[in-house]
């Protein structure tokens, strides 16, 4: 049983199945079977495994809020931290709802990444005047707010 | 005014009820006010464009009536920002007011 953070060899078989579920995880283990011409319990028991050893994380769904009504701004927040708090800092931004992703970066200073999302520019300063700048360590803010999304994907991989 | 709401005013406060000094909508830059004492130093040494964002905001009023709970302040900063005051007309008119007021409160704890 391999451990999840060890890295994990996934043969040809399993490249395409997570390359076919990655366009379309709500299609059957069987339409996944037919497309790569082997039986449904294989690509069952493939499946059960790279859930077990963590190479899929999680099965969720993209959701247009727009559609539904719930109208929202993003921001990228970047947070200037000393860098003996930047670990702490990080973490309780991790904790927070509004904060849907988090990265640490070195370039001159070290740097932490998050991207925000508000209901309006009013929730979004009170939320970083609230909850971000008090924490310790942190030094200063920039926030740029997202004004037109130009392209937003993620990483398919590749067929090896 | 008695001695102990002119200490609770003048108290040291936490960090969650600092005053933080941004320039627009998500940016800290890194000044914050811990007692009113050190808000009107902190006057003197922020940006214009720092002073100018919070005044319009309302964020000063709300901070002095909110935490501090001084009434007597928060009328005479909204009396301030009526005057529409910018650059250093602010800042000198903002300081002149604050300032006073610690003095006031000092002189009675």
């Amino acid at each position: 049983m391999k451990l999840k953070n060890q890295e994990v060899s996934l043969d040809t078989l399993d490249w395409q199945i997570l390359q076919a579920i990655q366009k379309n995880s709500k299609q059957t283990y069987s339409e996944v079977g037919r497309q790569l011409g082997v039986a449904h319990s294989t690509v069952y028991d493939r499946i059960r495994k790279m859930e077990k050893n963590g190479v899929i994380k999680k099965w969720t769904v993209d959701i247009d809020l727009e559609k539904i009504g719930i109208n929202y701004i993003t921001a990228r927040m970047t947070v200037y931290t000393d860098p003996k708090e930047s670990e702490n800092v990080a973490n309780k931004l991790s904790e927070a709802k509004e904060v849907l992703e988090v990265s640490m970066s070195l370039s001159e200073e070290l740097l932490i990444i998050a991207k925000v999302l508000a209901r309006n520019q009013d929730e979004l300063h009170s939320f970083i005047a609230k909850k971000v700048a008090p924490l310790q360590g942190v030094l200063r803010i920039r926030t740029s707010i997202v004004t037109k999304k130009i392209k937003e994907e993620r990483f398919l991989i590749e067929k090896k | 005014m008695t001695p102990s709401s002119s200490a609770r005013i003048l108290r040291t406060l936490s960090r969650k009820n600092a005053f933080y000094f941004f320039t627009s909508v998500g940016n800290y830059t890194g000044q914050r006010a811990m007692s009113l004492e050190e808000f009107a130093n902190k006057i003197r040494e922020v940006k214009i464009a720092s002073l100018e964002f919070h005044l319009y905001r309302g964020d000063f009023e709300k901070w002095t009536d909110e935490v501090l709970e001084d009434n007597i302040l928060t009328e005479r900063i909204s009396a301030v920002k009526l005057l529409e005051p910018v650059g250093n007309t602010l800042r000198d008119q903002l300081y002149f007011t604050v300032s006073k007021r610690l003095e006031e409160l000092k002189s009675t704890e």
